[in-house]
């Protein structure tokens, strides 16, 4: 009985709070009908939003993977002084506000930032511009593929590799044929959640980036523009493409599993 | 292929401790050495540090009398078997053999159907024909051991380096892959460093076998000669089941402490004084009575059989101490009125004399 009553339980919060949300955006975007729905997304200002956001996640997904790899590697492999630190260091935009951050890049790179005037003679423009877009979004998402791929490569452990290198291989083989092959699922897995955070943030972007529309405005700031610009159909329009996008990256984590189980089916 | 270490030293990172301290070994070309030792002995470091997995702080290591500084120049030159076999989840057993050959930069690989040819001849070798193409999550324990052993040989290394590994199998496949490995030396002409901790496993193998000891070499004999001279005290008793007694020299026979124990003459150079008598329980025997008045003061009670001997406890004043005669001239009770272990090694402050 009691164990009813907390599966129900856990169903009824889930249905709450997860389910319910992207339901109720997906209704407000379709309160004049599909094609009033995506009209709006033709606007020159919506296609630049969507355009913008992809290319940040492409850039912060890819460099945040190269170096989440190779430092999580360091991490799990290498005992060195001050590794403890770096370890802590690498989780701290997980406990900071993604406001502070934002707030720490036009310190260094705005107008009247340290590097501002520097960089403004040479004509270099980073705060509200996708330089700086690009590199709040790379702070805020740097965690991800470190996070998820050390502890599988703590358990993986220096055996495999040992034996690559005595067989003859280099340092970028084994990494390639050994290490990365025997933690690709975790990868994924942080590559995934990567791509899903670096879609929807919105705290550092929203200093950084100066709500430029058509320039720097990327799909979260073009959603809350078009929301307080009373604009609700195209702003839940926006709203249910980004959820869509950023769910479906987090749905492909498990096609691992699905295609692992399609296969032992088979054979 | 000839290995030599000389005076190597390694400390525990960040500490003063010594793991290897001042150890030097030479491996003559196609010999088979079994380093054993107690866990902790520096075994595996050795042979880590042969290989170039670890540095060490001096000393070197010569193969075929040149120094190898790097694990790149000891590169397809040593094979080296992992205790837990560290085979490649990911790949086929195929292509975890042919590894060190896929490798190879594009100018020294072999061609494509020569690597597929070579790891026929492999899996052949290795009695793992038809295995090819399985992950080796799917194969046994000991068809693993010998994907590992096929891999460490792909490049046709001419020195084989093993750390424990039998650890894993069960009793039955260890014993068949024993043999069976020995074979294998002999017949591609290894050089073979084998480490266990397991000493009538390298009895049964080896040519030569090396005791370590807190990071030293404590004794490196054959296996005959660790029989019958052991260096220490130590190298005795772990090279099997030993009894000691306490006791002194006076004009050149030894008198132990314990008045059931013969006294036994000593070898001409040992000294008079304080030594300590070992002795397997199968050397020795007991005294039987001359006469009907002889008093029997020992008893041994049977404690089953093993490998041809017939195991006794035998009730010597406060201790008691296993016994073993050869199963055809055991009865079911052995009684006597005296022990004698004139057959036993002699040591001083833990060190053989005589």
């Amino acid at each position: 009985m009691t164990r009813y009553l907390v599966w129900g339980a856990s169903w009824l919060f889930i249905l709450l709070v997860l389910v319910t949300p992207p339901a109720m955006v997906l209704t407000e975007a379709l309160k004049d009908g599909l094609a009033a729905s995506l009209a709006t997304l033709s606007d020159p200002d919506a296609q630049s939003a969507i355009w913008l956001t992809l290319r940040v996640s492409v850039v912060a997904v890819v460099l945040n993977t190269i170096f989440g790899i190779l430092a999580a590697w360091v991490l799990v492999k290498f005992r060195f002084p001050g590794r403890q630190f770096l370890q802590i260091l690498v989780e701290l935009p997980l406990s900071i506000s993604p406001v502070v951050s934002g707030l720490v890049w036009l310190l260094l790179f705005g107008a009247q930032g340290w590097f501002g005037p520097l960089l403004e003679r040479w004509n270099i423009h980073i705060a509200f511009a996708v330089p700086g877009i690009i590199l709040a979004t790379l702070f805020v998402t740097l965690p991800y593929v470190v996070r998820t791929v050390m502890p599988v490569m703590e358990v993986q452990g220096r055996d495999a590799e040992e034996a690559a290198v005595l067989a003859g291989a280099g340092f970028w083989q084994v990494l390639w044929h050994v290490t990365l092959p025997g933690v690709r699922g975790a990868l994924l897995s942080g590559v995934l959640l990567t791509t899903a955070r670096a879609l929807g943030e919105f705290g550092a972007v929203s200093v950084v980036s100066g709500h430029i529309p058509g320039e720097t405005e990327t799909m979260p700031l073009h959603i809350e523009n078009l929301y307080n610009g009373y604009q609700s159909v195209a702003a839940f329009t926006m709203a249910a493409l980004l959820a869509f996008m950023a769910m479906s990256a987090v749905l492909l984590r498990s096609a691992p599993d699905w295609i692992a189980r399609l296969q032992e089916k088979k054979a | 292929m000839s290995i030599e270490v000389c005076n190597l030293v390694r400390l525990a990172p960040g500490t003063q401790q010594r793991l290897l301290d001042d150890v030097s070994l030479k491996v003559p070309d196609g010999a088979f050495v079994a380093l054993v030792g107690p866990s902790g002995a520096g075994k595996t470091t050795l042979l880590r540090a042969i290989a170039g997995l670890d540095g060490c702080n001096s000393g070197s290591v010569l193969l075929d009398d040149r120094p190898m500084t790097s694990v790149k120049d000891r590169a397809g030159r040593m094979g080296f078997v992992f205790q837990n076999y560290a085979l490649f989840p990911h790949m086929t057993v195929a292509r975890n053999i042919a590894f060190g050959l896929d490798v190879l930069p594009r100018g020294e690989r072999p061609a494509r159907s020569a690597i597929a040819k070579r790891v026929e001849e492999l899996l052949e070798l290795m009695q793992l024909q038809g295995m090819g193409g399985k992950h080796p999550a799917k194969l046994s324990g000991g068809q693993r051991q010998r994907v590992a052993l096929a891999r460490a040989l792909a490049t046709g290394p001419r020195v084989l380096l093993l750390d424990e590994p039998f650890g894993a199998l069960d009793p039955i496949v260890r014993r068949s892959i024993r043999t069976w490995l020995r074979e294998l030396h002999d017949t591609l002409g290894l050089t073979t460093i084998l480490v266990t901790h397991d000493q009538e496993e390298a009895l049964e193998i080896a040519d030569r076998i090396v005791v370590m000891q807190s990071g030293r070499i404590m004794q490196d004999a054959t296996p005959q000669d660790l029989d019958e001279q052991p260096a220490t005290e130590f190298v005795m008793e772990f090279l099997g089941e030993a009894v000691s007694f306490a006791g002194e020299v006076r004009h050149g026979r030894m008198i132990a402490d314990d008045a059931l124990v013969l006294p036994f003459a000593v070898p001409e150079g040992v000294t008079d004084g304080p030594i300590t008598a070992m002795i397997r329980p199968y050397e020795m025997t007991i005294k039987k009575p001359a006469s009907e008045q002889d008093v029997l003061s020992l008893y041994a009670a049977p404690r089953g059989t093993r490998n041809g001997y017939r195991h006794y406890t035998l009730q010597l004043g406060e201790r008691i101490i296993p016994f073993y005669r050869p199963v055809e001239a055991a009865d079911a009770q052995v009684q006597g009125v005296a022990l004698d272990i004139g057959r036993a090694r002699l040591f001083r402050q833990g060190l053989l004399c005589g």
